[in-house]
């Protein structure tokens, strides 16, 4: 019994993370819960006072009715399912192939890790130079100071011009600026992960493929990827729910518009739209769709494990 | 498939940069393995039987000298296309696919004239799973196996592909005593039975000597001895031959050559014709002693065990340069260790000559 006369002490030590804890995590998302139930509730109005709140999925529907919900929700969904498998397989080559050289290797992983210890804004903001076009564009007087070093790139091998971020710039030009900042953005966690995987991989089974005489191709889909898929499992879940709240990105890059300046709001993303309703105070609103961001979450996340456990072998 | 090595050299260079020591891994290796026979490369760690099975499976690349199968020159070939089967120390069984895919897997990887269909692939597997005695395993995982399960399906991946060349590297090691009896004749068998060449390392003499056509014995990148097993047995071409074979070891003496007669310490043990004066080292097999009351050599018993058929004698002698003298003697013999001395007459056959400081063999004529 003495296991029990030492545990007040393990309460004791724990106490401080738990008080934090309950306080500014358990609390709130209870909060939260409680919230979205309440009809057209905001911060402005005292709870309990003169007019209590009725309870309903009031919130919930009108959020669902918004056709900002809906076109932040397409982003968001979108953003995800094309940055997160790209990355992933990006990472993966580019793991293998630093894997498979000797000299530089440690070099060249810190330069891809380089981003991850960088500030997502000031990124953003280099990403938005790159494709910016300063000037005046189309009209009949098209004075371009510099149309960005991606057009530059694109002009010098004989392509046109693009209007990436600025007024007049399509929907999938948009998109496209930002899949490319959030795949470069999700490699270098992905690459870290992914190379020490492939580290722990016992070498005498690449030994043994190339005694059977097995094609590179197929060393990488029969071998390194079956062994490496705790791993990938791993980058894959947690870069979808890293995905699902993607926001700063686009803060990044279009600033607090969240759209090109002739069509803001574009681009917003779910947490874009909580941060939104949470300015203008309808706290109600933003609880409900922080709800059906942890719902789709939730959902994503219970999909990929069951897709894992086929998949994955331990 | 013959396999010629000549000249066979590797030098590691050393991993330090700033000493200059590099190890000679294998030193001038010159070696031609007869077709379709298993040869036992045999030495301690570090000797460079696993760097030479490595060369020859070109998973290492030489420093020197060339690696010939039959008479194509594979010195420069990637192990890839060299068309061997290797079975590894820890068996590298692909931990995610099951027996059946395992034993495929070389299979799949056969382009252009060797393709083969799934029905030709399923065929072969069917047969070497059966060649190995493990085709009720086939949906197994390699972790859902025992040692020596899994040791049978790295053999039956290595064979299924009907290598040129069988290479077996320290297959034993990772079995308890009773699989590894069970599992070297098997070896053994399957060997036989296919008849392709085969080269197998391993640093227990014992496993060496049993199931071997041949055996090459290693020290320090050097090959010291090349023959069949019995031959190196019976005629040690040095001390450290001579020691490293044989259960219970050799027992080892000081000796000295005067006149031609052998002395050990005080006693005239024997007449050694044709070998000049001065110190040698002396061994003695285990079974080359009987007791004698008018034998030459005279010990101090300290122990006997039984074991059956034979006794062993556990007993001193001031030259001996171990601590103990091993003899082993027929059951039937009357052995009496009561006494303060045990007296021993040598089978000539039995005993060995070594030079003092080149512990080279001193060969010499029975009297």
């Amino acid at each position: 019994m003495v296991e029990s006369k030492q545990q007040w002490k393990a309460w004791l030590y724990l106490a401080p993370a738990i008080v934090l804890l309950l306080v500014f995590t358990v609390w709130p998302i209870i909060n939260t819960v409680a919230m979205a139930f309440m009809e057209n509730y905001s911060g402005l109005v005292k709870v309990g006072g003169d007019s209590a709140f009725r309870i309903g999925f009031g919130n919930f529907v009108r959020v669902a009715q918004n056709s900002e919900f809906q076109s932040s929700l397409t982003n968001t969904i979108l953003l995800c399912v094309i940055t997160v498998p790209v990355s992933t397989v990006l990472a993966l080559l580019i793991a293998v192939a630093l894997n498979a050289i000797k000299p530089l290797r440690n070099a060249l992983q810190t330069i891809f890790f380089l981003p991850y210890v960088t500030n997502a804004i000031a990124i953003g903001m280099v990403f938005a130079a790159m494709f910016n076009i300063v000037g005046s564009i189309g009209g009949r007087r098209e004075i371009i100071v510099t149309a960005g070093i991606v057009n530059n790139i694109i002009e010098f091998f004989g392509g046109q011009k693009v209007n990436w971020i600025n007024i007049g710039s399509t929907y999938w030009a948009n998109m496209a600026v930002m899949i490319i900042y959030i795949v470069w953005n999700a490699l270098p966690f992905k690459i870290l992960i992914l190379t020490s995987g492939l580290q722990s991989i016992n070498k005498q089974y690449y030994e043994a493929a190339k005694v059977d005489s097995t094609p590179r191709w197929r060393v990488l889909t029969r071998i390194t990827v079956p062994l490496l898929s705790p791993m990938l499992a791993y980058v894959v879940i947690t870069g979808f729910i890293g995905g699902f709240k993607e926001y700063t990105s686009v803060v990044g890059i279009f600033g607090e518009g969240m759209g090109p300046a002739h069509d803001p709001g574009r681009l917003n993303t779910m947490v874009g739209l909580i941060y939104d309703s949470l300015a203008t105070n309808n706290q109600g609103r933003a609880s409900a769709a922080a709800l059906y961001l942890f719902g789709i979450i939730l959902v994503v996340t219970l999909i990929n494990l069951q897709v894992s456990k086929k998949r994955v072998h331990y | 498939m013959k396999i010629v090595l000549r000249n066979l050299t590797k030098i590691f260079p050393s991993r330090n940069k700033k000493s200059n020591e590099e190890v000679v891994a294998v030193n001038d290796f010159n070696f031609e393995i007869p077709d379709g026979k298993l040869i036992g490369l045999l030495g301690p760690s570090g000797c460079g039987k696993s760097t030479t099975l490595y060369m020859i499976s070109g998973l290492q690349k030489p420093s020197g000298g060339r690696i010939f199968f039959g008479d194509d020159d594979v010195t420069d070939l990637p192990t890839e296309k060299r068309g061997i089967g290797l079975v590894f120390q820890n068996y590298a069984l692909y931990p995610h696919l099951t027996v059946l895919q395992n034993i495929l897997f070389p299979l799949q990887n056969l382009r252009g004239e060797d393709k083969m269909t799934k029905d030709q692939m399923l065929d072969r597997a069917t047969k070497v799973a059966r060649l190995v005695q493990i085709e009720n395993l086939m949906d197994r995982k390699p972790s859902e196996m025992s040692g020596g399960q899994q040791q049978r399906v790295a053999i039956a991946r290595a064979l299924v592909k009907m290598p040129r060349v069988l290479l077996l590297d320290e297959p034993l090691s990772n079995l308890d005593a009773r699989l590894r009896l069970q599992t070297r004749e098997e070896i053994r068998r399957i060997q036989k039975e296919t008849g392709i060449t085969t080269v197998f390392v391993t640093h227990d003499q014992e496993e060496a000597m049993s199931i071997s056509d041949m055996i090459v014995v290693m020290k320090s990148g050097l090959v010291q001895q090349i023959g069949a097993p019995q031959e190196v047995y019976n005629d040690p071409a040095n001390l450290f031959v001579a020691k490293f074979l044989g259960t219970p070891p050799i027992n080892v003496f000081s000796g000295r050559v005067r006149g031609g007669r052998l002395f050990i310490g005080e006693d005239d043990v024997m007449a050694v014709g044709g070998v000049g004066d001065g110190e040698v080292t002396v061994g003695i097999r285990p079974e080359g002693f009987i007791p004698d009351a008018n034998g030459a050599l005279r010990c101090r018993p300290v122990n006997l065990e039984v074991m059956g058929r034979d006794v062993s004698v556990i007993s001193t002698h001031p030259a001996s340069l171990k601590e103990e003298i091993r003899s082993i003697i027929n059951a039937d013999l009357s052995v009496d260790v009561s006494g303060e001395t045990i007296r021993y007459s040598i089978k000539p056959h039995k005993i060995f000559l070594f030079g003092k400081d080149d512990e080279e063999r001193i060969r010499f004529e029975v009297k």
